[in-house]
């Protein structure tokens, strides 16, 4: 596909500069992308979820809204939680492994393994007055995955 | 292989140089268009809307370029037209943001602007390629006036804090000893035979004399520190005149070096359609469309107005609304038709009533995240110091980019670069952060490139599209997949409803996207009206 070859090419440049290995600590405000690979479910919603959900997880609204986490009732399913993470809902990115994405759109994506998406929505769904006692595990979301489209 | 390149004579660049010298560029434009090479432009004006129904009125929701563009066209057609805008401003994501500007994002942090006059930010987009002509022919028309915008910039940086020490290299040293390296390799190669079953030796030839030109080698096919590779890639001291103007070639980096660096990813941007020379800006800001076409619509738009349902019938369309700073009293405008320009992204929220196959692609749609953050400094040292008139620095820095303004040149006073504009993971994670922290991180990244950072930094402002108010994301995000499935169905008129905006484009995030959707889309609305009012 043209566009998606001519923009692989800042893609590459962004995303292979990336690679290099920059002092990776895990305290830096942008976590390169070998510590966020492995960042735990705190340092998932402080450097990803709170963008739109707001560091005290409680929304926002402008001409439309981003939802509450905060005390949410719809997390009473860590299964809902978890599948929205893993596959977005309306303007909400997915944040599943995507291997079908090419060049630019590949570097517009961040990839969240199953495990780091148990972590967030168990991080979630006990922090901001939420105080589900039951938590998910990579497995749980493992089992959440829609069927891989087949590509020729 | 030396007696070849000795034929190998004068190089293409030097016979360039020869006809810029004496016949000039419109002897070179006049043999190219008898070449068939160059063709002049095919754009024939907006939509033909000719024959509106007499009273016929059409609802624009949005005051982006999009809407504007219908709203135009259409009342100039003769529709009755009405506009709604969430903000208090025309223009949309077509935006900019300058000194007495105050914006607050999505949780509450207002910025205030503190450039100096006629210094600005455009948080969203701010080039404008030279074939954007639906653009640029409402530039034209609304009296915008353009000026270039430098994309490619030889001596704007390529940086990576793992390559070179960190040292930032120049783009016109680093991009003439990648293609050095490469041409030396290949024609090395093919003077070991490795493509005599490609080529015959006249081809042979021909190829040498390409690499030889293209990668500055010498007479042994060979790139080294010479006269010919130093007027390319630069002098440590350049020629001048008299006793003291003998100059100093420089050394090329080593070819290894020039490979396991990587910043060859960031040679080809420039080459992309949307970055090749020339590319325009608006004198004073991206912004001065939106507002010009603000102007021209005057109180057709109705801002601060947020709109909360929008309803069909078999006679028309409805948009509820209400106060966007004052919310809690709905109010309703009506009309025959509707063109829907809100972001998908906002647009999935509001109460709608069409067709599963236009909500589901409403729904499929997510935002991407991208962020711009502009500095402003004591003096433009970056031209002062280094050189640089306009043009971008690309590093792999989260940051990505220091973009240098393509206005005011040798200006004496201060000066706003764009200190970041980033994409992915690395927006992501500068959402996340507070204003304050995301100009802080923007100028800790940047003095990495520029050490003036630290004694010339003043003030920043920060825009993360996700925590836009208005927009809430960057563009639509379209994979092939999804466009496939969904694309048609989103630009198919629902009943009395069509959508137009980037998102309804192929030509993602680029404000061309935008206005070509919404004539396309008025054209197609303008059709259906005719042929209602006939039958």
């Amino acid at each position: 596909m043209k566009r998606t070859a001519r923009c692989g090419i800042i893609a590459a440049m962004l995303l292979a500069a990336s690679a290099h290995a920059q002092s990776p600590a895990a305290d830096e405000a942008v976590l390169p992308p070998a510590v966020l690979a492995h960042a735990s479910g705190e340092q998932i919603f402080q450097h990803i979820c709170q963008g739109c959900h707001m560091p005290d997880a409680r929304g926002a609204t402008g001409a439309g809204t981003y939802p509450a986490l905060a005390k949410d009732a719809n997390l009473e399913s860590a299964a809902f939680a978890a599948a929205t993470v893993l596959s977005g809902r309306r303007d909400m990115p997915a944040f599943g492994p995507r291997t079908d994405l090419q060049g630019f759109e590949a570097m517009l994506h961040v990839d969240l393994d199953d495990a780091q998406i148990a972590a967030v929505v168990n991080y979630i769904r006990s922090h901001f007055g939420n105080h589900y006692a039951d938590t998910l595990s990579a497995a749980d979301v493992a089992a959440l995955h829609p069927p891989t489209p087949h590509k020729p | 292989m030396s007696d070849l390149s000795a034929r190998f004579s004068p190089s293409r660049r030097e016979v360039l140089r020869g006809i810029g010298l004496v016949a000039g560029g419109a002897a070179m434009y006049r043999a190219m268009t008898a070449l068939g090479v160059t063709r002049g432009s095919k754009y024939t004006g907006p939509v033909d809307l000719s024959g509106a129904p007499r009273g016929a009125s059409v609802l624009v929701l949005g005051a982006g370029l999009a809407g504007m563009t219908a709203a135009y066209e259409l009342r100039n057609a003769g529709y009755r037209v009405q506009v709604l805008e969430y903000n208090a401003r025309p223009g949309g994501r077509n935006w900019t943001l300058r000194g007495g500007d105050t914006y607050t994002e999505l949780g509450g942090e207002r910025q205030h602007c503190e450039f100096d006059k006629g210094l600005y930010l455009n948080p969203g987009p701010w080039r404008i390629p030279y074939h954007h002509e639906n653009l640029l022919h409402y530039c034209r028309e609304l009296g915008v006036a353009l000026e270039p915008f430098v994309q490619v910039n030889y001596n704007a940086y390529l940086h990576s804090p793992a390559a070179f020490g960190g040292k930032p290299q120049r783009y016109r040293s680093y991009k003439a000893d990648y293609q050095g390296m490469v041409a030396e390799q290949l024609a090395k190669v093919v003077g070991q035979g490795a493509l005599d079953k490609e080529f015959d030796k006249q081809d042979r030839e021909m190829l040498l004399e390409s690499l030889r030109e293209w990668g500055y080698l010498d007479g042994q096919l060979r790139y080294t520190r010479n006269d010919g590779t130093s007027d390319t890639r630069g002098y440590d001291k350049d020629p001048g005149g008299g006793l003291s103007g003998k100059p100093v070639w420089s050394q090329p980096l080593s070819a290894k070096d020039v490979l396991n660096s990587q910043l060859w990813h960031a040679l080809p941007i420039g080459d992309v359609y949307e970055f090749q020379t020339t590319l325009f800006q608006p004198v004073g800001g991206m912004g001065r469309i939106g507002e010009a076409f603000g102007r021209e619509l005057g109180d057709l738009i109705r801002y601060n107005a947020k709109v909360t349902r929008i309803v069909q019938d078999e006679h028309g369309v409805s948009a509820h609304y209400e106060d966007a700073a004052h919310p809690g009293v709905t109010r309703q405008v009506r009309a025959d038709w509707c063109l829907c320009t809100i972001p998908l992204s906002i647009l999935g929220q509001i109460p709608m009533n069409v067709g599963s196959a236009m909500a589901d692609a409403i729904s499929a749609v997510s935002y991407a995240a991208s962020v711009k953050i502009g500095l402003q400094f004591k003096r433009r040292f970056w031209e002062e110091d280094e050189r640089i008139y306009g043009g971008i620095t690309y590093t792999d820095l989260p940051i990505f980019t220091i973009g240098y303004p393509s206005t005011d040149f040798f200006s004496r006073g201060k000066g706003v670069l764009l200190g970041a504009y980033t994409w992915g993971a690395s927006a992501f994670q500068f959402t996340a952060m507070s204003p304050a922290e995301r100009v802080r991180e923007a100028v800790r990244q940047g003095s990495q490139i520029h050490p003036q950072y630290a004694n010339e930094f003043e003030n920043g402002i920060a825009v993360a599209w996700h925590r836009v108010p208005f927009a809430m994301g960057c563009f639509g995000e379209w994979s092939d997949e999804l466009r496939a499935k969904h694309y048609d169905n989103l630009c198919q008129i629902d009943g009395r409803i069509a959508l137009a905006g980037e998102h309804a484009s192929y030509l993602p995030a680029w404000q061309e996207g935008a206005i070509t959707s919404a004539l396309d889309a008025i054209g197609r609305l303008h059709q259906r009206a005719v042929a209602g009012a006939k039958s």
